[in-house]
């Protein structure tokens, strides 16, 4: 008792007081939780955030086309691949592990892929399939040798980075590049939702939202139990309904510069978001995610509390590199084709980068999968405005490099000051 | 309170143990009553985390035989242990710093609808609604049950810790060292949780060197020295020296001109 700062017996008094306040106090209130957060050191996504709005400024002051409908939806569509892979590469960073090897086994599962579909000549949706097989099949393998055999996730998926490297290469043999011709996965990044369709999706999700966090709002009140203040329930509903709509609304414009048009959401750019709120919810919200949290936590307590570790595990590494497989696949669809250098390159750096960025922890047990669109949006932000500035691959890694030393260094000092306040 | 006749709540009787040709423990009798807080004491190396890891189930004894409500049951495991209401407060309390109080308590047993198995939808409201149910009626003082554990102080995490058990109808609690690591109000806490447990019925057995705050809780003390049990004292008859004598092998109560230490190891 004699540690803790703040007077526990007053806190939820507040806390109940505002919850019925008027809502004309709601700026006030919202500022006081805003400046209550600051002082924890709890901000988790804000400051992201508004480094994603300094980098937007930037970009627009260098080039106006940067902040156009057309760019911002390209954005969209160029993060779409390696954000799906960053959700995965969350899940094993909650775990307190890492997977090296989610760039080349995203290129190695999209040339299982088109080798089946072009090569073989499968119809599209069984060759999806097995590339995802192969990615959750990789991703067992992985976890079985990390938690059976004791072998460190970082040195198990560095020799599986190498060796799907080579595996891609095998596999697509001289030809070194297979175009995708079949229209059904084409279409998977590349065919734009109608638009009313887009806005449709875009009111059930926030409806969704809304309904969700009201209803836990009324029950937690109902059942007596400490509820924040109504006008933060209110302003999370807001802001996200905002970004939402904001989102649709570009993508919605006609970006054609000819007489055809061109609008509507992009379909790779819905199967990233349905992916990281799915995953999100996974991890939020039911028993599985509760284990990761608990593994990456304390993986004594959680093996004390009886659950199997292993098996928690090994279901990560295999969500990650299915997860990869996505990614792999998405960004094939996008380009029409797999070639040797497919899932090579900045993907595993872009991956890691957006996670760790958008507020995962590399020490485990801290982020969340959801937070991965923000860092995946800086990471891609960073890219797109230099290549809008033609500037040369050399400049663009060295620049990602910093950008990615930098928020695991904030990662660290948020770590060490979390420590010297009794939060680690 | 008077030492508690009856049918003792866990019974352990001629308990051996050997670790190759170093005899750990010598027909060991041990034994707790419900609504009676045993502390085992004993020096360093005397026996005392093997007998208590062999009642929890972690080792196998090589001779002896245990009793839980008078019958006969063999504990092959942690989990035969855990299954009849036998559970241990570890000295690294086995917490998950990144999870809030709720979901420490719940660890591993969350409350769950929808799908059945991992993919089970986790019941926050009413998790947290028993959660805060179980700290008041323990008197756990808690600023906010959706705090992360981190935030706790040493104290408020070995409550934490112990209210985990009493959720989960723990009926013998071992605690091994609680109040190591603890300062003086953090220690007062636990101790008066430990008597509060008792109250409820349950039988605690406080492993500690703090011979101050086993005199402070326990009712009966229990002595082991060299793997065997050398002496058991009525708390309200015994004195601290009569205790450090046993410990150590000296005679009781008297002076042998040696040094006492005047509280071992603490």
């Amino acid at each position: 008792m004699t540690t803790t700062a703040k007077s526990p017996a007053d806190e939820p008094a507040v806390v109940d007081a505002a919850a019925h306040a008027p809502l004309r106090q709601m700026p006030r209130i919202l500022l006081g939780l805003l400046r209550k957060r600051i002082s924890e050191g709890e901000l988790g996504v804000v400051p992201v955030v508004l480094g994603l709005v300094v980098i937007a400024i930037v970009f627009q002051t260098l080039n106006s086309n940067f902040l156009t409908a057309l760019n911002l939806t390209n954005l969209m569509a160029q993060v779409a691949a390696f954000g799906t892979i960053a959700v995965g590469v969350t899940f094993v960073l909650l775990l307190g592990e890492i997977d090296l090897s989610v760039g080349s086994v995203s290129g190695f599962c999209a040339g299982v892929l088109v080798v089946l579909n072009v090569k073989y000549g499968w119809p599209a949706l069984p060759s999806l399939l097995a590339a995802l097989a192969t990615g959750v099949a990789i991703g067992v393998f992985d976890g079985v040798w990390v938690s059976k055999l004791h072998v460190p996730s970082f040195v198990v998926t560095l020799a599986g980075n190498i060796a799907f490297l080579g595996a891609l290469l095998f596999i697509l043999g001289s030809s070194g590049t297979i175009n995708i011709n079949d229209p059904f996965l084409s279409d998977i990044a590349n065919r734009l939702l109608p638009v009313a369709l887009g806005w449709i999706i875009a009111a059930v999700l926030v409806g969704a939202y809304a309904m969700v966090s009201l209803r836990t709002f009324w029950r937690r009140s109902r059942s007596g139990l400490v509820v924040g203040p109504f006008a933060a329930v209110v302003a999370r509903i807001v802001i996200l309904g905002g970004g939402v709509a904001a989102a649709t609304a570009i993508m919605s414009v006609d970006r054609s510069r000819s007489v055809i048009s061109i609008a509507g959401v992009p379909m790779g750019v819905l199967v990233f978001l349905a992916l990281l709120l799915g995953f999100d919810l996974l991890v939020q919200r039911t028993r599985f995610g509760r284990d990761v949290y608990a593994v990456g936590g304390n993986i004594e307590a959680a093996r004390r509390a009886g659950i199997s570790v292993d098996r928690v595990r090994i279901a990560v590494f295999a969500l990650c590199s299915g997860l990869a497989a996505a990614g792999g696949i998405m960004a094939a669809s996008r380009l029409f084709a797999v070639n040797q250098s497919s899932g090579g390159s900045d993907v595993l750096l872009n991956s890691i980068a957006a996670a760790v960025i958008g507020g995962t922890s590399l020490f485990g047990g801290r982020g969340r999968p959801r937070n991965a669109l923000v860092g995946a949006l800086v990471i891609g932000a960073i890219a797109n405005g230099m290549d809008l500035q033609a500037l040369s691959s050399s400049v663009k890694f060295i620049i990602t490099g910093i950008v990615l030393l930098l928020a695991v260094t904030i990662d660290a000092t948020a770590r060490r000051g979390r420590e010297a306040a009794g939060r680690a | 309170m008077s030492i508690p006749g009856g049918t003792p709540i866990l019974e352990v009787k001629g308990i051996s143990k050997h670790f190759g040709q170093v005899r750990a423990l010598d027909r060991v009798d041990f034994e707790v009553h419900p609504g009676e807080v045993v502390g085992f004491v004993g020096d360093n190396g005397a026996g005392k985390s093997t007998l208590i890891k062999i009642i929890a189930g972690a080792y196998q004894a090589d001779e002896g035989q245990y009793f839980f409500d008078g019958r006969e049951v063999h504990v092959h495991s942690p989990r035969d242990a855990t299954s009849r209401g036998i559970a241990t407060v570890y000295q690294d309390l086995a917490l998950c710093d990144n999870l809030d109080v709720v979901a420490n308590l719940y660890l591993g047993r969350e409350d769950c609808f929808g799908l059945p198995g991992p993919l089970g939808l986790l019941d926050e409201v009413d998790m947290e609604k028993r959660a805060s149910e179980v700290l008041k009626q323990l008197s756990i003082n808690i600023p906010s049950v959706r705090t992360p554990v981190a935030s706790l102080s040493g104290g408020q995490r070995q409550t934490v810790a112990v209210a985990r058990t009493v959720m989960w109808d723990a009926r013998v609690l071992i605690f091994d060292e609680p109040t190591a690591a603890l300062g003086v109000a953090q220690t007062r806490q636990v101790l008066d949780l430990i008597k509060r447990l008792r109250d409820r019925g349950m039988g605690v057995i406080l492993v500690s060197h703090n011979l101050a705050n086993v005199f402070a809780v326990s009712d009966r003390i229990i002595v082991i020295r060299l793997g065997r049990r050398v002496a058991t004292f009525d708390v309200r008859e015994a004195s601290r020296e009569e205790v450090v004598g046993a410990i150590t092998g000296a005679q009781f109560g008297e002076d042998d001109g040696l040094p006492h230490p005047a509280e071992i190891g603490a």
